[in-house]
């Protein structure tokens, strides 16, 4: 009944909108980023709207958890928006599988993208790319300034290093040295695992080795990643096993702890939890006998087009504009910690995310290795298996390699190319 | 005069009409579109589905990878049971047993002891999980009290020998004032002269609460074990509002209602898989039938031979 009548009323004040914009095109987008409304509606959109006066463009988010069932939905009735935001990787790629959304690989601005940038939204060939990339988000660590002034300790470069600055604030005993919990499984995964693993696995060469079969989780570089993340156990906070990721947040905000170990959305999260705390970021330190520092830099959103679209032509105007670089700019000072796939030279305001966005040009990069391909199995499901034993790792209930077989074991079970490894 | 020929008793199926159509639409339809998606799998072809028989069942208990959650799923579940048995029921029973003596306050004691059960599941796992949390929690402040602060600092929620134990154990201090009030509103209808006339024959409390008012509250009893296996096998919320849908460490607290939700919505990259998810409920269906059944024809049918 209710819903009825907000349709009712929707439908009222889009023909009344209709009829002020006489000769105007809408766009209407679709996302999960309920957040960025105002950043959309104020900054974004009035950029583009001056250099297009004939394109409306409306952004019209739904709730993250809902964003995927409430679109599948809206996409079986053809009710759907101009322009849909896109998750990386399976998810779009169902979509653009069952003809819901466009190839876009002719669209002006996107050869500007790399093959690495297009990824988490291109076939499994690599051919065909289906949304334009918005923005990325980095792993590293951030520092409390004070804490590291108060005891006297530099910033860290190598794994030897890092494991000194821990001793010595665990000696003085005032702070957590390291801030990361193990309650909700995924930061033990993503802002351990990922973060530190990628310069052990040679980046894109072992990503890539892990979904062609030629490298496995209890091998090499998978395995000491492992072994590595093994090492924070004693510089984690009393009764860690019971910290959800918000608890974590909250102790680092509050100044009780030195290093988190972060991804650059964070940022955001402690400026506005706590303006007064003065934190910098420092790169995943590197490992002896190991080369450059590779960064993780995961890709988090795009913008694809509706196959069902009426308004083809202003979409594609529109999306060849979030392809350049003046978005791109534009997008990532918004909202800072998201970064822009796009290649070329961004500055920020925030110092902090220019610190993030400065390590990309110091080295090569990856994203997460479980997210292309090998996730795609309900049960074992590849990456709630790294969650689960990466916290087990940090618990002290697997030993590393344990963890490593287990991870290994249920990949192999069901992904031809483990198999027999 | 007298009619002895009655027409179709419409006004019978006036009253009955509305709670058949909404219980056909929202109850018995929901569950039996479920049962037929269990029979059911992707189609081979890649679109639609197609009709498969029990195998959707056979892979569910057969192979490694589904049988090995849903036991631990199973196991998890019946602990979560026992405790409520052992500990909600019995104290419940307790707390009855004393606001029946109508003591002072008694009003008081039972609003309070009943108002966690009317708060929202959400509310209840929020405030436990802060009371608990190592670092700050309200549990660090109290142990410390009594001398044993390190206790403070233990993860209860994050240790696998803890985490379903302490998990049940709120659930418990959640619900108690079910059974309470059961308990209760039992206890009060007993009459007093039976009572009376045992303590003219100089029965103690103890035994007139073991011979007349237990005997006599029975029939409440099993309808409070049954209430409790029912709500225990289909419990959710708070797993999911505490521990989140992978029900960590090591789903050391994953119960069956997690297991299907994971299962059938999928989680974070884990595709969803309606089919094995509708397999996974209708496993819960005949546990939870085969429970009720027991009851009625093992408790409820006895009773009613000894009362009549």
């Amino acid at each position: 009944m209710s819903k009825k009548l907000l349709s009712l009323v929707l439908l009222a004040l889009t023909t009344f909108g209709a009829n002020v914009s006489q000769g105007k095109t809408q766009l209407i987008i679709e996302s999960w980023r309920t957040d960025d409304l105002k950043v959309w509606r104020d900054k974004i959109i009035p950029v583009f709207t001056k250099t297009h006066p004939d394109i409306e463009v409306v952004f019209t988010p739904t709730a993250p958890t809902e964003y995927n069932a409430v679109l599948d939905a809206k996409l079986k009735a053809g009710t759907a928006g101009d322009l849909i935001a896109c998750r990386p990787f399976d998810k779009s790629l169902d979509l653009y599988n069952a003809g819901q959304i466009v190839a876009l690989n002719d669209l002006p601005g996107m050869d500007k993208f790399s093959k690495f940038a297009l990824a988490a939204w291109s076939t499994d060939d690599g051919k065909t790319s289906f949304a334009v990339p918005m923005a990325s988000v980095i792993h590293g660590f951030i520092y409390n300034k004070k804490i590291f002034t108060e005891l006297g300790l530099t910033v860290p470069k190598t794994e030897q290093e890092f494991l000194a600055v821990l001793d010595k604030i665990k000696k003085n005993g005032k702070y957590i040295p390291l801030v990361i919990g193990t309650k909700d499984q995924w930061e033990s995964a993503t802002m351990g695992y990922q973060n530190i693993g990628p310069t052990l696995w040679d980046g894109e060469t072992g990503r890539k080795a892990l979904i062609d079969g030629s490298a496995q989780y209890n091998k090499g570089g998978f395995l000491a990643t492992f072994e590595a993340l093994a090492k924070w156990k004693p510089y984690l906070a009393p009764g860690y096993q019971a910290l959800a990721y918000a608890d974590a947040q909250n102790l680092f905000a509050q100044g009780r702890g030195a290093i988190y170990p972060a991804g650059s959305w964070d940022i955001a999260v402690f400026r506005q939890m706590n303006p007064k705390l003065d934190f910098g970021a420092f790169k995943p330190y590197s490992f002896e006998g190991k080369g450059e520092v590779v960064i993780d830099n995961h890709p988090d959103i795009a913008l694809g087009l509706n196959a069902a679209s009426k308004n083809k032509e202003a979409a594609r105007t529109f999306l060849a504009w979030v392809a350049t670089p003046e978005f791109a700019t534009l997008y990532s000072n918004a909202l800072p910690g998201f970064f822009p796939l796009a290649d070329g030279d961004f500055t920020f305001s925030d110092p902090v995310a220019q610190e993030f966005d400065s390590w990309l040009k110091q080295g090569p990069q990856t994203f997460r290795c479980s997210y292309q391909i090998l996730s795609r199995n309900a049960n074992p499901n590849n990456e709630n298996d790294l969650w689960n034993a990466c916290a087990q790792v940090l618990n002290g209930t697997f030993t590393p390699q344990q963890a490593a077989d287990f991870v290994q074991k249920d990949l192999a079970s069901w992904y031809k190319p483990q198999q027999a490894k | 005069m007298v009619k002895s020929k009655r027409g179709l008793p419409i006004h019978i199926l006036v009253f009955l009409g509305p709670a058949v159509l909404i219980y056909t639409a929202f109850m018995i339809y929901p569950l039996c579109d479920s049962l037929w998606l269990s029979l059911n799998n992707k189609a081979s072809s890649g679109a639609g589905q197609m009709f498969v028989g029990i195998q959707n069942y056979l892979t569910l208990f057969s192979q490694d990878r589904w049988s090995a959650p849903l036991w631990n799923a199973v196991r998890n579940n019946l602990v979560f049971f026992v405790i409520h048995m052992v500990v909600q029921n019995p104290i419940g029973l307790l707390l009855a047993g004393l606001l029946a003596t109508r003591i002072r306050g008694a009003a008081i004691y039972r609003t309070i002891i009943f108002t966690p059960t009317i708060l929202s599941v959400v509310i209840i796992g929020f405030v436990w999980k802060l009371i608990l949390l190592p670092s700050w929690g309200i549990s660090r402040a109290l142990f410390g009290i009594v001398g044993l602060s390190g206790l403070g600092d233990y993860p209860w929620l994050g240790t696998e020998s803890t985490t379903l134990i302490t998990l049940s154990l709120m659930s418990v201090w959640q619900n108690i004032g079910i059974p309470m009030m059961l308990f209760l509103a039992a206890l009060i209808r007993i009459p007093d002269d039976l009572m009376e006339a045992a303590r003219v024959d100089g029965a103690s409390s103890w035994t007139i609460f073991w011979r007349i008012q237990f005997p006599l509250i029975l029939p409440t009893v099993g309808l409070i074990a049954v209430l409790t296996f029912v709500g225990n096998f289909n419990a959710f919320d708070l797993i999911y509002a505490t521990q989140g849908a992978l029900a960590g460490p090591n789903f050391a607290s994953d119960i069956l209602g997690t297991f299907f939700f994971r299962t059938f919505f999928g989680y974070q990259l884990q595709p969803a898989d309606p089919f094995m998810g509708s397999t996974v409920a209708g496993v819960m269906l005949v546990i939870i039938l085969v429970g009720v059944l027991i009851y009625l024809f093992g408790w409820q049918r006895r009773l009613q031979q000894i009362q009549f």
